[in-house]
């Protein structure tokens, strides 16, 4: 008992400590823009995109090549966001269009046929040389630490809080101010009343998936930053993280599923930064035990009012 | 505004092996009311889904003028020129008054003469003018079936198509509906009124057909609204 309470405290005093509350807050940033575009889908399809850590994995892979091009940090941006945005548009295209109405079950292994098709591919390209990995070096300088008020504050985890911020800001002003973030707005609550007063199913639906790829391409940036090592399984463990905060929070809504991206981020990275080196191997057991119980006192998610239902367009 | 007549050719529709429509064909003209009448399960939701594109149909026509809409999708249909006030009215809850006016936008065909129109519809709900500000979850039920009326009104259609209108509502709210209607009917529009208050629609309708078991029975005219004995025999034959 006294073992365990001594833990607690160091794991307490630890967990205060600015620099691993700054961390912490930089992950939530980034799981929560993931849980952004993972929400977004699912507010518009009721299809959970188990292929998202994939768009994220390919970005990756484009920063990588464009490291080994030498190619000057800007244009392996631009490559990045190509790459996942041509490859979120051709998913909506070849695969979610054409299963739009089929049972949710089809659509849901199709996305995993997607996410295993587009990791199996991303290995075969890996293996076009004797190295496990392709490095993308040249976004390392954004991983050395400032010294601020006396805290080592990584650039990239300023990076990541201010490009969520904005990102999400951007977000709301489009979700609120425009015509198209009315109607995806609308499609969320209601698609087919809003179709039936004229609302472009597939307007409103690849706008979405757009948006989506945006973020997923912006996370491929900011993963590979703080992961310059980049694999077939890149991200993987992110997404099925934030899959897990999306439902925690409460999917029905994005706002509650941002908030729960955020909530587990921030909990992973406070559990990674405060655990000792020694126990870290306990941090997904201790996460995800965390998950079952809120969910089992709240299934509706954390941030929402009950449960809703869940209808699926 | 340009108007075109709606026409419902020998429409059959079917779910599965279960037949729902049998064959109906009628018109809209506009300025006119059409009211649709009948028991439950008649098929009086499924010939509004044939037209509005929710359900396809197994055979048979949807026109609006010289435009084939047979099948369509909602969306197109809504751009065409047919607007649906729903059952239930299926308001978006969660967005102002104003932002569900801004949805009824989404089928208009083009956006000029956008103000004139708006300033028609809430001169002819001013409970819906009142509100814009406000949270559309919150109004009263007829506020929330004036607000759906107005929705699609916005949107310029040659048809308004509305399903039930007066379901859950006081006396006096159906009486302000259904005046709505006679004006709307007035300036134009074609209207078709699916409606289970059968004395009502007979009324104001133009012509009124009932529909039972799927196929299109009778064809009553204001002059029947006070022959109950007519109207019982019409539902129950």
């Amino acid at each position: 008992m006294t073992v365990l309470a001594t833990a607690l405290s160091d794991f307490l005093h630890a967990a205060v400590e600015p620099q691993v509350q700054v961390d912490a807050i930089g992950i939530g940033a980034i799981y929560a823009l993931m849980a952004v575009g993972i929400g977004l889908v699912f507010g518009v399809l009721r299809l959970v995109n188990f292929a998202y850590g994939q768009l994220v994995m390919a970005g990756a892979f484009a920063l990588a090549y464009a490291s080994d091009q030498d190619w000057p940090v800007w244009l392996g941006i631009v490559l990045c966001f190509v790459v996942v945005i041509t490859l979120t548009l051709a998913m909506e295209r070849v695969v979610f269009r054409p299963l739009r109405g089929k049972p949710a079950a089809t659509m849901l292994v199709a996305t995993f046929a997607v996410a295993f098709l587009l990791q199996a591919v991303a290995l075969l390209i890996d293996q076009t040389d004797d190295t496990l990995g392709e490095p993308a070096a040249s976004l390392a300088k954004l991983n050395v630490p400032w010294t601020i008020l006396g805290t080592d504050v990584r650039k990239i985890t300023v990076v990541a809080i201010v490009t969520a911020a904005v990102c999400l800001a951007g977000l709301v002003l489009i979700l609120s101010r425009t015509t198209v973030g009315l109607h995806m707005r609308a499609a969320a609550m209601d698609f087919e009343t809003a179709r039936l007063l004229g609302v472009r199913a597939d307007r409103v639906i690849g706008s979405a998936v757009l948006l989506s790829g945006i973020l997923a391409a912006t996370v491929a940036v900011m993963l590979t930053v703080q992961q310059p090592l980049v694999t077939s399984t890149f991200a993987l463990r992110e997404t099925i993280v934030v899959l897990a905060g999306v439902v925690l929070g409460g999917m029905n809504r994005l706002f509650s599923a941002t908030l729960g991206g955020f909530a587990i981020g921030y909990a992973s990275g406070l559990l990674g930064g405060a655990l000792p080196t020694a126990q870290s191997q306990y941090l997904p057991s201790i996460l995800f035990g965390l998950v079952i119980v809120i969910l089992l006192v709240r299934p509706g998610g954390l941030f929402t009012r009950g449960p809703g239902p869940v209808e699926r367009v | 505004m340009s108007s075109s007549t709606l026409v419902v050719s020998d429409l059959v529709v079917r779910y599965g092996a279960v037949p729902a429509v049998h064959g109906i064909s009628f018109e809209v003209a506009p300025g006119e009311i059409v009211g649709l009448i009948g028991p439950n399960g008649a098929g009086k939701s499924s010939t509004l889904n044939a037209i509005t594109g929710l359900v396809g149909p197994f055979s048979g026509s949807v026109r609006l003028g010289e435009r084939d809409l047979t099948g369509r999708a909602p969306e197109v249909v809504a751009r065409s020129g047919i607007a649906l006030v729903p059952e239930g009215r299926r308001i978006f809850g969660e967005l102002t008054v104003d932002e569900n006016l801004r949805l009824g936008l989404a089928g208009r065909r083009t956006q000029r003469g956008v103000a004139e129109d708006l300033e028609r519809v809430l001169e002819l709900f001013p409970v819906v003018a009142e509100s814009r500000a406000r949270s559309a979850g919150v109004l009263s039920g007829g506020q929330q079936q004036q607000l759906a009326i107005a929705r699609a009104l916005v949107a310029a259609p040659e048809v308004l198509l509305l399903d039930e209108p007066s379901l859950g509502l006081s006396p006096a709210i159906t009486d302000t509906v259904f005046d709505a209607l006679a004006t709307i009917r007035d300036s134009g529009l074609a209207v078709l009124l699916v409606e289970q208050r059968a004395q009502r629609t007979v009324a104001i309708a133009d012509r009124t057909l009932v529909l039972a078991n799927g196929e299109l029975r009778l064809t009553l005219t204001p002059d029947d609204a006070g022959d109950t004995e007519r109207m019982i025999h019409a539902y129950l034959s």
